[in-house]
């Protein structure tokens, strides 16, 4: 009896926790996204100087696991998907690099300081 | 030759040669007392040596050094493990213990101020790497013979609270440090406080060995501030100095800070240096290399 009890409490728990894990991989972080910075602009997007560097930078901190082409890897995202080309605005993207999403593995690249943060996006944009 | 000796030589050479032998990349403040709120990038492995060098008043020159090894085990937690040793002028060269650390991030976004906790327990004898200042440290700790500071081992906890912030391109990092003799000394307590800022914030297109974004530059200060039966500044000694780092070409970030007593407790001058060295997602490249 207590053994069905407990897996009434389990069952549940450990569904809604796969669904949470799946959401958050599924790009759940763009919902997270406060307004004010999801309009932010690039002031250096489309700038070829900022691509050259942002790509420098890439390949420097994120292509371990994103992949040399940004293609992605076994255990981490594509950035030329239509999520991070289309959807994401550049706002978003900032504040994902700046935030992370820790529960995913993505630490917060705000050591990076602003600036290479924009340059790094520019390049990431570029892929489209 | 004994074996404390031939490990702590051992590890002074290691400590001198393993960037030579990787390449990799880090992005690392230039601090060596005080704790960042950054984390170590899950996976990887952060290679570390850090050395102090110092003539105290009255006593011999040292050379304290410390190898460590850095993990991100997650995002949020990484782990820590330190070899320590140290050579005195006209005494000895001596490994002098461990230590083992643990940082938890609590917060799993960005805030003005970004707390971070940490937990260390060490055993050393004799320690002169000055990691950090608490209680009534101080220069006349260093005066005391190789041979019989070595009969004075330390189990210790210590506790720390960091904070972190980054400000237009600065980071500011605080640390409140707790520690307590496990023997059943009272608990001591200090401080580190540090900033610093690359010199240029915005990339350079071409790659370059001495461009400004590959320096940064900052200050740290930090001290004592005694024990549960006296709290202060009074009888312990406080340090500041200026800090700069560079992230050569091949990745590895070396850094420098000549560190001055604020009083007469303190040692005059510390000389600090360190080279760190970050590998890049390990596992996978035992698991590759092992297929």
């Amino acid at each position: 009896m207590k053994s069905r009890r407990s897996n009434c409490v389990a069952v549940p728990l450990v569904l809604v926790s796969c669904l949470l894990a799946y959401a958050s991989s599924n790009g759940a972080w763009l919902a997270a996204v406060p307004e004010r910075d999801r309009t932010r602009t690039n002031p250096y997007a489309n700038q070829p100087e900022a691509i050259a560097a942002g790509q420098r930078i890439f390949q420097e901190h994120c292509a371990r696991c994103h992949g040399a082409d940004a293609a992605g890897t076994k255990k981490r995202p594509s950035l030329r998907s239509s999520r991070v080309q289309r959807e994401a605005t550049d706002g978003d993207l900032h504040w994902l690099l700046a935030n992370g999403n820790r529960a995913q593995g993505m630490p917060s690249w705000i050591k990076l300081g602003d600036p290479q943060i924009w340059q790094v996006i520019s390049y990431v944009k570029s892929l489209h | 030759m004994s074996p404390s000796r031939l490990i702590a030589r051992a590890l002074l050479l290691l400590a001198m040669v393993f960037p030579s032998c990787m390449k990799l990349s880090a992005q690392e403040y230039p601090y060596f007392v005080t704790y960042s709120q950054e984390m170590e990038e899950p996976g990887n492995l952060d290679l570390e040596s850090f050395n102090v060098s110092g003539n105290p008043k009255g006593g011999n020159s040292f050379l304290g050094s410390s190898l460590e090894f850095e993990y991100g085990l997650k995002a949020w937690w990484t782990t820590e493990f330190y070899l320590d040793g140290q050579i005195t002028q006209n005494e000895s060269t001596i490994f002098t213990g461990f230590r083992w650390e643990n940082r938890f991030r609590p917060l799993s976004r960005e805030h003005w101020i970004n707390p971070v906790l940490y937990i260390e327990f060490e055993d050393t004898s004799a320690d002169k790497t000055l990691r950090e200042v608490v209680g009534h440290d101080g220069n006349d700790d260093l005066l005391v013979p190789n041979w019989l500071a070595r009969e004075d081992k330390k189990r210790e906890i210590e506790l720390k609270l960091i904070l972190g912030s980054n400000v237009k391109g600065w980071n500011i990092s605080e640390n409140f440090i707790a520690e307590k003799n496990l023997a059943g000394d009272p608990w001591e307590f200090g401080y580190a406080v540090g900033i610093s800022r690359p010199l240029r914030l915005l990339a350079s297109a071409q790659e370059c060995a001495f461009c400004l974004e590959k320096f940064r530059a900052g200050a740290e200060m930090y001290g004592g501030l005694g024990d549960t039966n006296g709290f202060g500044t009074r009888l312990t000694s406080q340090y500041l100095g200026p800090t700069v780092n560079w992230i050569s070409p091949r990745g590895v970030t070396i850094s420098f800070s000549p560190q001055f007593g604020l009083n007469r407790y303190s040692i005059p001058v510390l000389f600090r240096f360190g080279v760190s060295y970050e590998i890049e997602q390990v596992i996978d490249r035992f698991r590759r290399s092992a297929k």
